[in-house]
């Protein structure tokens, strides 16, 4: 398997480790409560078809975010985890 | 008086030649990475065109020649090979003694380092002057075209024996298959 | 027998080779299985299950039968194909799952029993008593069944992995795989064409046909020339495409040494990891054979197969062969034979209209419905249109028609299409993203059309990839059709055999449906049908228009299993090829690693990393001695210890402090510049990730060290955290550990030592407990934190690593001239359990600052990772498991980490269980063992008695619960 990373371009997908679902990035405030910290921590939707996960590119330390499919294993599109927070 | 007598990552390990295909050890100088801090990205590129002739490069790229080369190792980070650099604007870590940095040249070097790396080593693609953050078998490594049949390669100080072990099996089995 | 004037071996050179002992010759290109059916040996093998006489059946890699041995000893590769293996002077082959003889194999008498071990015998027969499976049925069955075996020892041949990157994958060389190869690299495209054949051509080699106007073979040849001088055509020969996988990725195993006497330095296989941005599946077709009584003797063959040997190889497999066809196809194997002198005893033709022949008589609506020979055929049984015969025949080609190799597109879940004009399945259109199917592998079976599909297939790849395609003009060839009108088995008594090597019957089939095993999935496990190595690829289509046949559906109705990966078998060490001896995995190496070993030390890997466990000194015979003196070199004088594997982490930036303020659950913005921190880092679960300590060299420059473990993991934690969560912070960090060669110096006398060393002596003002800064090293610029983790006066002294082993070997001198010496990770972890220190066996994963006593360091002040979980009720709860120091009442008893606490009089049940012991060691500082562990309410229990129990090591100790720091525990010697 491929994956694209948006500095190095595509690259086997040996280099990557693979982190779970992007909205790892949308942390709560401390002030947000229990229930969406639960929701932060633990519980992830398990969609059959196009999702958007975190990847992490060791050779270069870059974690990107990637919309993958998770029936066919095709990528649509990657950026880096930084500009999705923009 | 003690004196501190220094040694090289892969001393008593190269050069080695198998086929046509050579090994051998660049003694470090001096590495320094090179980060340049938020809004500094020009001025450090700029300020490293001035000292030592060699501009950041782009992801995947080199500057400069030999003796005094940028590689670009990651977003916003780059390592200067040779010189000793001093910037504003950057954070600069002493990265000379951390890496060991390998030359694998001949003919049949890239179908060497094809038996140990995923990425695209074909001439259309990785062109000399271009850089790779990627693995090495097991390891990371640096990966930099250097000339049509010669690669530079740096990893972990620590892996040496590993490094040139696996690289030497390969080479073995390249010289090997050629020699048919 | 060999024909003369027949077949593309070079018969100017003579190849001598062995056979279960016995030597024969062959040529260059001949295969074991040609080479043998040459000099009339027929029978090749025995069944898996009854130990049926067998010959090859087919001339390819997709052989069911003619599976050998070659090599002896640790070199022997069992199971090679007969009719894949290429013969070398010298090539030792033998026979398998026979004994004492191929001829005379004992465990023929399963045979005779047979009618006791048909479809589902293992489900029904070895069911019951239970215990009988393990003790009398397992063995039994394993030693009876099987094919070939390891040799038991260490495989001493070289296996290579590698990668290669194209354009365009064409898989196959036969017609349609050539024109697209040469389509494909005319416009310029880098290909790869990758055939499993030793040589290209694919049935061109095989059959009397013009291309171009001339002889097949040499049309190939010439396309040969051309590709070979194209500098963008990587041709790969003898390599078969395996699999299948996502974004263009194939393997593909190369057999680089299989036909070479001695491979040297060479691998016998290279395992390929091919990423194409487009493939061309040009992989052929299959012929099927036709099921009747007693199908399966040396002798009978596909009609594909027969026309192979003699075509290519030059050999007839018999001197009176017989054709059983529904097809015309099969007819040019009696015209081919006819040609070349052999008698053609009949063609048995199952259709109403077949060509009719002036050189041997044609049987119309006939079929075979038996066949004689013991270990090989002699006579045929004929029923046809107007009556029964027995013909004298010793080769029996048969042709059922063709199935498409459509495998490769069914390995990313595609499902193949049934084609009713065919009577096959065909690749369903975009079964794998960017592999386009051309050619018989696409039911395109005529010669011409061939030619054209691969064309196509190659303008289809060009055009995705945005490559303009050159004008090409098509070769001339056959045109003829087969007029193939299905026929899957002749029904009738006695055993009629689809899988060849499993021994699966029809009578098996119709079995599993009557006990309602309808889905093909179900008949498939419950016969074995298709589950031997050759994957069902000449028996799957009989087996399953049999199924659609006795549950009354239509086969696409019916359906097919799935193909997986690999297309051929692929041995493990092809698969792990590199990776075994010093291949493995990465070893880590320290600067004091040689001087060590020199110095005899016992090695010990922490991760990838080697560290000393002691050093043992001549006298010493267990390593307590060792480990106990080692810990007195600290306690009383100066030791010496390779911390380089630490992780060490430079944070530079404005927003440094800021960034550690939000990784640590303590707080760092508030460290002063030339200090140090214990600092404890928190998932954001709430648990603990990491500790070590922190030091400021600068008010924007801070060094983090982690433990060995989690070197790599912190790191990736932490760019994680900054571009993920916090990328608004103006920061930059970067790994050093392999920059700096770290010792701690650790003892009473270690400052007395640094100071012989160090170009500035230091003292207790300068240098207090928890302080940090550069100093000259014998000239060399260097670092020194004042840090202990054995309780005694201690520093971490760093260097460039290049000055590592000249520094260790100065420091071992003089710690060794002070009555100390280097100390290894045992005495290392004596002095840090006898201070309560904790690592990642106390840090394990489930525990909470809270848990190890340190709830009060998670800052409330301030937010950072981990902080809001880690206040949840649940991870502090007073009732958690919490770290405790156990001391036994009896000093001598040993303890082990991993025992469980329970209450003294309480039953020893899980129900009873208090806790767990960490970490355990003899103190010979406080002559008693000791241990860290986790107790329900932990210090709450302080002065309690607790049973510790191992059941596994047999440990049952009474321990007094105590503050985990056992030794010193006011701090005093650690200021010195």
């Amino acid at each position: 398997m491929q994956v694209t990373c948006p500095q190095c371009g595509p690259r086997d997908s040996r280099e990557f480790t693979y982190r779970g679902h992007a909205l790892l990035c949308d942390r709560p405030a401390p002030e947000a409560g229990g229930a969406a910290w639960d929701e932060y921590l633990h519980n992830r939707e398990n969609p059959a078809g196009w999702t958007e996960e975190l990847w992490y590119h060791g050779p270069c330390a870059t974690w990107l975010v990637a919309e993958r499919n998770t029936e066919t294993h095709a990528f649509r599109a990657t950026r880096t985890a930084a500009e999705r927070g923009k | 008086m003690v004196k501190l007598v220094a040694t090289s990552p892969a001393a008593g390990l190269v050069p080695l030649r198998h086929g046509s295909v050579m090994l051998s050890e660049v003694e470090a100088t001096h590495i320094t990475s090179v980060a340049p801090l938020d809004g500094k990205a020009k001025s450090v590129s700029a300020a490293l065109k001035k000292a030592i002739g060699a501009e950041f490069p782009d992801p995947n790229r080199m500057t400069g020649k030999d003796g005094a080369r940028v590689v670009w190792t990651g977003p916003g980070q780059a390592m200067v090979l040779g010189p000793e650099v001093a910037l504003k604007g950057a954070a600069l870590t002493d990265q000379s003694d951390a890496w060991t940095w390998l030359v694998l040249e001949g003919t049949d070097a890239a179908a060497v380092l094809a038996r140990l790396t995923p990425v695209d080593l074909r001439d259309s693609v990785f062109e000399v002057g271009h850089a790779a953050r990627t693995l090495l078998f097991h390891m990371t490594a640096t990966l930099i075209r250097t000339g049509a049949e010669r690669w530079e390669i740096l990893v972990f100080r620590s892996m040496a024996k590993t490094a040139v072990h696996d690289l030497e099996e390969a080479m073995r089995s390249v010289a090997a298959q050629a020699g048919r | 027998m060999r024909v003369e004037g027949k077949g593309l071996i070079d018969r100017s050179q003579t190849i001598s080779f062995r056979f279960d002992g016995k030597t024969y010759r062959g040529h260059p290109g001949d295969t074991l299985a040609s080479a043998l059916l040459a000099a009339d040996v027929r029978l090749m093998a025995r069944s898996f299950k009854y130990h049926r006489p067998r010959g090859a059946l087919t001339a390819g890699s997709e052989e069911p039968n003619a599976l050998v041995s070659i090599g002896r000893g640790a070199v022997q590769t069992p199971n090679t194909r007969a009719t894949v293996q290429e013969i070398y002077d010298g090539l030792e082959a033998h026979s398998q799952n026979a004994w004492p003889s191929l001829k005379w194999d004992a465990m023929q008498v399963n045979d005779l029993v047979s009618p006791f071990l048909s479809a589902g015998f293992y489900y029904k027969t070895f069911m019951w008593p239970r215990s009988f499976w393990e003790k009398l049925y397992e063995p039994l069955i394993r030693r009876a069944a099987g094919l070939g075996a390891l040799s038991g020892q260490s495989d001493t041949d070289r296996y290579d992995r590698a990668y290669a990157h194209c354009d365009v994958l064409v898989i196959g060389a036969g017609p349609a795989g050539l024109m697209a190869a040469l389509a494909a690299g005319r416009a310029g495209a880098d290909v790869i064409l990758a055939t499993e054949e030793a040589r290209a051509g694919g049935r061109l080699l095989a059959e009397i046909e013009d291309v171009d106007g001339r002889p097949g073979p040499d049309w190939v040849a010439d396309v040969m020339v051309e590709l070979d001088s194209m500098a963008n055509v990587q041709v790969m020969l003898r390599t078969t495409v395996t699999g299948a996988y996502d974004g263009g990725t194939y393997g593909a195993l190369e057999r680089v040494s299989h036909h070479v006497a001695a491979a040297g330095d060479a691998p016998l296989e290279t395992f390929w990891h091919i990423v194409a941005k487009q493939a061309v599946l040009a992989a052929g077709a299959l012929e099927r054979p036709i099921a009747f009584r007693d199908n399966d003797r040396p002798g009978i063959m596909t009609a594909g197969a027969v026309r192979a040997y003699l075509n290519r190889w030059g050999v007839a497999p018999g001197r009176r062969v017989t054709v059983f066809t529904n097809n015309d196809d099969a007819h040019r194997t009696a015209r081919d034979m006819v040609a070349a002198g052999v008698t053609v005893a009949g063609v048995i033709d199952t259709r109403a209209e077949a060509p009719g022949s002036d050189d041997y008589p044609v049987f119309t609506e006939g079929a075979v419905i038996g066949t004689m020979g013991r270990l090989g055929l002699s006579d045929v049984k004929v029923r046809h249109e107007g009556g029964e015969r027995t013909i004298a025949s010793d080769c029996l080609a048969v042709s059922g028609g063709w199935n498409p190799s459509v495998h490769l597109t069914c390995h990313m879940n595609g499902r193949p299409v049934w084609r009713e004009d065919i009577a096959a399945f065909v690749p369903a259109e975009g079964a794998v993203p960017g592999l386009i199917p051309c050619g018989a592998a696409n039911g395109v079976f005529l010669t011409a059309a061939c030619l054209a599909d691969g064309v196509r297939a190659a303008e289809t790849v060009l055009e995705a990839l945005g490559v303009k395609p050159k004008k090409l003009s098509l070769p001339t060839a056959s045109e003829a059709s087969s007029n193939m009108e299905p026929v899957w088995h002749v029904p009738g008594k006695g055993r009629a055999w689809l899988d060849f090597q499993n021994d699966v019957t029809v009578k098996d089939i119709t079995l599993a449906a009557k006990e309602n095993f309808r889905s093909v999935e179900h008949m498939k496990r419950y016969t074995t049908q298709g589950m031997a190595t050759d994957q069902g690829k000449s028996s799957n289509m009989g087996a399953l228009a049999i199924l659609a046949d006795v549950t009354g559906r239509a086969i696409p109705e019916t359906g097919t299993t799935t193909f997986r990966p690999p297309f051929v078998p692929v041995s493990l060490s092809a698969l792990g090829a590199g990776a075994r001896g010093a291949g493995f995995a990465p070893q880590r190496f320290t600067t004091s690693h040689r001087d060590s070993v020199d110095r005899r030390a016992v090695m010990v890997e922490a991760g990838l990393w080697y560290r000393p466990s002691y050093f043992p000194k001549g006298g010493e015979a267990a390593w307590r001695t060792s480990c106990d003196r080692e810990v007195g070199y600290v306690r009383k004088a100066v030791g010496v210890c390779d911390v380089s594997t630490l992780g060490k982490i430079d944070i530079q930036g404005p927003d440094a402090a800021a960034f550690l303020d939000f990784v640590y659950a303590n707080t760092f913005s508030t460290l002063k510049v030339g200090r140090v921190r214990y600092g404890l880092m928190l998932r954001e679960d709430g648990h603990v990730m990491d500790d070590g300590t922190t030091a400021r060299m600068a008010e924007d420059h801070f060094l983090m060290t982690t433990t060995t473990a989690a070197a790599g993991e912190v790191m990736q934690h932490l760019d994680f955290v900054h571009q993920c969560l916090r990328p608004e912070l103006n920061v930059r960090f970067i790994s050093t550990t392999e920059q700096w060669a770290q010792f701690a110096v650790a003892g009473p006398k270690s400052r007395d030592l640094l100071n012989r060393l160090l170009d500035k002596p230091i003292d207790g003002e300068s240098w207090p407990f928890m302080s940090c800064g550069s100093v000259s090293v014998a000239g060399v610029p260097g670092r020194l934190f004042r840090i202990s983790f054995s309780g005694e006066h201690a520093y971490e002294v760093a260097v460039p690593a290049r000055f590592g082993a000249s520094l260790w070997e100065h420091l071992v001198t003089a710690a060794e001239a002070s009555g100390g010496g280097p100390y290894g990770m045992e005495a290392l972890n004596v002095l840090r359990i006898e201070k309560g220190f904790i690592t990642h066996a106390e840090i394990h994963g489930r525990v909470t600052a809270f848990d190890i006593g340190m709830g009060r360091m998670v800052s409330p002040k301030k937010d950072c990772i981990g902080n809001t979980a880690s206040r949840r009720p649940g991870l502090i709860d007073e009732a958690r498991e919490r770290l405790v120091g156990l001391k036994p009442v009896e000093p001598e008893n040993g303890l082990t980490a991993g025992a469980h606490l329970f209450g003294p009089g309480a039953m020893l049940t899980p129900a009873n269980d208090q806790g767990y012991l960490t970490s355990v060691c003899w103190s010979p500082t406080l002559k008693t063992h000791l241990a860290l562990g986790f107790l329900k309410y932990g210090p709450d229990r302080t002065g309690e008695k607790i049973r510790v129990k191992d059941h596994v090591r047999d440990v049952d100790v009474i321990c007094e619960v105590c503050d985990p720091v056992f030794f010193d525990p006011e701090g005093g010697r650690v200021r010195g």
